[in-house]
């Protein structure tokens, strides 16, 4: 989704200006993530799965070429027709092509973070083809005309009371109901008869298998596979870096997964999808959509092993505080914005300075992605390729000569006690950002230089 | 060029120097009692777990919990309660079953889940379209952690298999928990012998 020239800073402004709000979705992630901490704790070889699938994915990476050759064949063995898409217009003019020769124009969808990259949902209903999102989290921001504002928690954002207008207004549900399990069994319904009506299911990949050809859907809910088992037509989507080499290895990978993501011990469905069952047609589509630029540059590439838990952005002091939808890209928080400025530099030049660079990120990534320090290095990158904003450009280099000359450091030091003391109201205005959230210090008599000398004299 | 041989013409450009695996990853923590781990976690996370000496005894549960509904059985053991020639219908049929009792292979002490394949389904949708599942599931097969469940499966061939742990669940209204999301409101283990 892209929100015109509105930036990072910009959006969080909007979203700050309901505080309540703010501090329940703040308090919300970090539950999420207190429960990841329960649950990383309760496996004594927490680090060494990591550092397993680490090494996993660093092997992926560097035999890709020929994993997914070797992925195609089995898939193909096992009768599964396999497409490949160089960008997200071929990837959605795939799925449009199946469709219209299966001569559908609805089809029912389980979470798919690669669909909403190439924005398919979009591009489809422009070929006057419906889709209903079935995981209950995208359906609701669904109907809300808005993208999910989190990978795993599309939701996350909305209260109940919001939901329970939506549903009142799409599913007509009683005015002003808004208890979640009354809601849910609402949707159930709702959703439940579109299952049994739809011909062509959509899903995503956790992960696919090059030795045996077959792909892993996770979900809790169920949709994925209430969709594929019921559908003529199943269509799965995937980035070329989902592939993992051997079916044994998805015992690390769904060891961690839901650990990081949720808490969970393992998702309630963990399906792997083989051969299409009698009569049923399978396709897989193999997306690289800018992932063959992200794997030549050596700074950024390891961002592929992303497993999308969203741990990351759960423990993400400023996502928690700004929210997904904030970062106007598909994938939001930490990960995404290593992510984004790979598929254009300028549209999202603005993500990686969305950190406080604390670390938190990289320290709960289930696969080691180092995501501070790519976050570091594309600012690096971006200020070099000139699409920082100039206003920060201009403060860095007074940053720069400041901090390198003693003599301007020390008179800027001494102006700037005086200009505080003697015109507060040259600071203390709406024009100063950081006044905006929070007084001003008081002001020292002295630098820490002044009153060193002093008392050195002194001894 | 097509797309495939350009995306893999680049992928080999630029992927990294070759890295090996690492070894196999194996169970390093086995639980003391993993029946117990199983049905501790079971329990939390929505399912019930009741042990059974026999297949009367599954019969009677199904008998008492689940009187006057739509049953069907993979097992020919129950077929004394479920409904018979269900096996080849559309699955769409499937809609208004409200319970459905199939076996599994195997347990997984760590997490709950229960490895079954489509052999022991007859058709895919029945274990997550029906209202209420049970899964029968002999107490010896129950192995630690998901390292040893990969290690049970091999290179077995199968069109469809799922791991299934619990109920269907979601937690996207305001992270309050609810089961019966689309999948099964309810998730009985039968361990039996």
């Amino acid at each position: 989704m892209s929100l015109g020239t509105k930036d990072h800073a910009a959006l969080s402004d909007i979203f700050n200006k309901d505080e309540a709000r703010v501090d329940w979705h703040d308090e919300t992630l970090w539950f999420v993530r207190a429960k990841r901490d329960k649950a990383a704790n309760s496996i004594p070889e927490w680090e060494s799965l990591r550092e397993a699938a680490s090494q996993i994915k660093n092997n992926v990476l560097s035999n890709l070429h020929d994993y997914l050759i070797e992925f195609e064949n089995q898939a193909k063995i096992n009768g599964v027709t396999v497409h490949w898409a160089a960008d997200a217009a071929e990837h959605n003019q795939i799925v449009h092509a199946i469709l219209k020769r299966h001569n559908v124009d609805r089809l029912i969808k389980s979470k798919s973070m690669l669909t909403e990259e190439c924005h398919l949902n979009e591009y489809l209903s422009k070929q006057n083809i419906d889709v209903i999102d079935t995981d209950l989290g995208e359906r609701i921001v669904q109907l809300a005309k808005e993208p999910p504002s989190h990978i795993v928690l599309p939701c996350i954002h909305k209260k109940k009371e919001e939901i329970g207008e939506l549903f009142h207004e799409h599913l007509g549900t009683p005015e002003g109901m808004a208890d979640p399990v009354f809601l849910t069994a609402a949707a159930r319904e709702h959703l439940r008869e579109t299952f049994l009506t739809r011909k062509a299911a959509i899903t995503g990949v956790n992960f696919a298998v090059a030795e045996t050809g077959e792909f892993v859907v996770c979900t809790n809910e169920g949709n994925a596979d209430m969709g594929a088992h019921l559908a003529d037509v199943h269509i799965a989507c995937m980035g070329i870096e989902k592939i993992i080499p051997k079916r044994k290895n998805l015992g690390v990978f769904l060891r961690l997964l839901t650990r990081s993501a949720t808490g969970q011990p393992i998702t309630t469905y963990s399906s792997h999808f083989k051969k299409p069952r009698p009569g049923q047609e399978m396709h897989i589509v193999l997306v690289d959509n800018g992932r063959t630029t992200q794997l030549s540059r050596p700074d950024f590439r390891n961002s592929l092993k992303c497993i999308r838990c969203a741990a990351c952005m759960n423990t993400c002091p400023v996502y928690r505080r700004s929210g997904g939808h904030s970062y106007h890209t598909a994938v939001a928080g930490p990960i995404g914005s290593i992510l984004a400025p790979n598929l254009d530099m300028k549209e999202y030049a603005d993500l990686p300075f969305a950190s406080t660079l604390c670390g938190s990120c990289t320290n709960v990534c289930p696969v080691k992605i180092n995501i501070h320090e790519q976050l570091y290095k594309w600012r690096q990158v971006i200020v070099k390729e000139g699409y920082a904003d100039p206003k920060k450009k201009v403060a860095m280099k007074v940053m720069e000569l400041t901090l390198s000359s003693p003599t301007i450091y020390k008179n800027a030091g001494k102006a700037g006690r005086w200009v505080m003391k003697y015109a507060p109201f040259t600071v203390n205005n709406k024009l100063n950002l950081w006044y905006q959230q929070r007084e001003m210090p008081e002001v020292p008599k002295e630098s820490f230089g002044e009153w060193f000398k002093k008392n050195k004299k002194n001894d | 060029m097509t797309s495939r041989e350009q995306i893999l013409a680049k992928v080999l450009q630029h992927q990294p120097d070759a890295q090996p695996l690492p070894a196999d990853s194996s169970t390093v923590f086995p639980a003391s009692n993993p029946l117990e781990s199983f049905a501790t976690v079971l329990r939390n996370i929505g399912g019930s777990c009741i042990e059974v000496d026999d297949y009367q005894a599954v019969q009677r549960y199904i008998n008492d919990n689940f009187p006057g509904q739509r049953i069907v059985s993979t097992l020919t053991e129950l077929s004394a309660i479920s409904e018979q020639g269900w096996e080849n219908q559309d699955p769409h049929s499937y809609a208004d079953i409200d319970l459905a009792v199939i076996s599994a292979h195997f347990g997984v002490a760590e997490n709950a889940a229960l490895w079954i394949t489509e052999q022991l389904m007859h058709q895919r949708a029945v274990p997550f379209i029906c209202q209420q599942l049970a899964v029968v599931l002999n107490r010896s097969e129950i192995v630690q952690t998901m390292h040893d469940a990969y290690e049970k499966i091999g290179n077995t061939d199968y069109g469809f298999g799922s791991f299934i742990a619990g109920p269907s669940k979601t937690a996207d209204i305001e992270q309050s928990l609810v089961l019966g999301a689309h999948g099964p409101k309810g998730m009985t283990v039968f361990l039996l012998g």
